[in-house]
């Protein structure tokens, strides 16, 4: 089965399944604080329009996670704030 | 790459009108998802392509998927995070997203749209959660709790705050548009078989929980949804999935310069009989020219894409719009989003998720700055700056500043954005935008 990683675990994926799809499947609902609060988000729009659901995949941050399509590999990393280039 | 016709948005309305079109010139389709289809026809990745796109794809449609559009520039140039694309017409069918009313704790992960809850649904087959409840209003709540009930979630209820009853008032609509009934009939059958209580004028007043919903607090609403106190009830779910309606994304037009009216509390793009907006070669279909539903985005979709190529319109088109227009219309008057969710709010209630922007900061912009509409209160507390661009906030935000000022809430100056897409400096680096 394919997997990705998320922050250090493998997670199982579905061939054309996104980064959100992923991670609900594996029970995970949040996955960035936010710039002011800290508050944790995960999926709010789920079509790309909120920007609540960003992520940081393969080490470039801001990433939606609900377009964004998982490739068996990638390495998915939650996020504080606006993130960090690794 | 050039082409006679360039559709923005491959929903229902965006490859009606591309098929249309592509019997007279050359067409292109961009669309930010990974596949064709919009929400509507949303499927997984492993399913074979809509009929429409289908067609599309037989009539030698360019398809340029998982593409954003961020400007059109005048004569035409869509400029997207790939190759830019020039075409004489542009037909804009960019659809709409939920239109998400806050309460206390709409922030909590765990909450989420009901759009956003079918779309995961239908194109990944994974559930948001295992215990839903759906609430908001509008027949869109239907279909969706009605899909997550089918695919094993447990629906712990659907709270619609306004009233199907409305439809009384418009029984000549009703009687021409049965096929409505059937299917609003046999998804009520469906939750019924799967014991989910439907409750009318009920509405979400709050989500609890610390990291993550955890319960809601629902209680009965009168015609104003205003709540009524003694009935409120907590309910246990890890999920709720909201929608008052929908959004129309009009960005891409408003940059042009088109027109728009206000319908349904937020803006559209206007157009006449053939589609065509208040700026020459631009066209619109679909929820992007109003609220109504797969079959009137078809009609307006096949009208665009004939008048985008400089055909007649054949009448009986004109026909079938009409007829559902008159449908959308009575839904809209059926299920209208009313200002009693604004006396629910706390004051650390945000109503800007991006900047945080709660509804204390808002009204001190309004009692002890002056501001006296959206735009000022914008500038003022950052509400709508954020990386949505007011997108989710923009209807609530004018609504809680008229309520403050006793002014008439319109977004339409928080939907204005020069760009439609946040965009990397290396996509503008790489762009051909022409200096002006």
């Amino acid at each position: 089965m394919s997997e990705v990683i998320f922050d250090g675990r493998p997670l199982p994926v579905q061939p054309g399944q996104t980064v959100a799809a992923v991670l609900l499947a594996a029970g995970v609902r949040s996955w960035r604080t936010t710039r002011v609060a800290g508050r944790p988000r995960g999926l709010f729009c789920g079509i790309g329009a909120c920007f609540d659901c960003l992520v940081t995949v393969n080490g470039t941050p801001s990433v939606r996670a609900c377009l964004t399509e998982v490739q068996p590999g990638d390495v998915i990393a939650t996020q504080d704030g606006a993130g960090r280039a690794v | 790459m050039r082409c006679d016709v360039v559709v923005i948005g491959g929903g229902p309305a965006g490859l009606a009108a591309a098929s249309a079109a592509a019997a007279h010139g050359s067409v292109a389709v961009v669309d930010l998802a990974a596949r064709p289809g919009g929400q509507f026809y949303r499927l997984p990745a492993d399913a074979p392509p809509t009929p429409l796109a289908a067609e599309c794809a037989a009539r030698g449609v360019t398809m340029l998927t998982g593409r954003q559009v961020f400007l059109v520039e005048p004569g035409f140039t869509v400029h997207t995070d790939g190759d830019a694309v020039t075409a004489d017409a542009v037909v804009i069918a960019t659809g709409a997203h939920d239109r998400p009313v806050p309460f206390p704790g709409w922030d909590l992960p765990g909450v989420l749209t009901a759009g956003g809850a079918q779309a995961m649904l239908k194109g990944n087959r994974v559930l948001p959660g295992r215990r839903i409840v759906v609430a908001g209003t509008g027949p869109f709540l239907l279909p969706v709790a009605a899909g997550l009930a089918s695919a094993g979630a447990r629906v712990a209820g659907v709270f619609e705050a306004n009233s199907p009853a409305g439809f009384v008032r418009h029984p000549g609509v009703v009687a021409r548009h049965p096929d409505k009934l059937v299917e609003a009939a046999g998804y009520l059958a469906l939750l019924a078989r799967h014991r989910v209580p439907v409750r009318r004028r009920h509405t979400v007043l709050a989500a609890h929980g610390t990291t993550e919903v955890t319960a809601v607090t629902v209680a009965k609403v009168d015609r104003e949804w205003r709540p009524v106190k003694g009935t409120e009830r907590r309910i246990v779910c890890d999920t709720v999935a909201v929608g008052c309606g929908f959004v129309p994304q009009v960005d891409v037009g408003t940059a042009l310069g088109c027109a728009t009216d206000l319908m349904a509390g937020t803006p559209v793009l206007r157009v006449d009989g053939r589609q065509a907006t208040t700026v020459p070669g631009v066209f619109a279909a679909g929820e992007v020219t109003g609220i109504g539903g797969v079959r009137l985005s078809l009609v307006e979709g096949t009208i665009a894409g004939l008048a985008a190529s400089g055909v007649d319109v054949p009448a009986r088109l004109d026909r079938r719009r009409a007829g559902h227009r008159a449908f959308a219309a009575a839904l809209a008057d059926v299920y209208p989003v009313r200002n009693g969710w604004l006396a629910n709010l706390t004051g650390d209630t945000l109503l800007c998720r991006c900047e945080e922007v709660d509804h204390d900061t808002v009204r001190a912009a309004v009692t002890g700055l002056g501001a006296r509409d959206a735009r000022a209160v914008k500038l003022l507390t950052r509400a709508g700056m954020g990386w949505c661009q007011g997108r989710m906030c923009g209807a609530a935000v004018a609504c809680a500043v008229a309520d403050l000022t006793g002014g008439a809430a319109d977004p339409t100056d928080l939907t204005r954005r020069l760009l439609a897409q946040p965009v990397r400096l290396g996509d503008l680096a790489n762009d051909t935008l022409e200096d002006r």
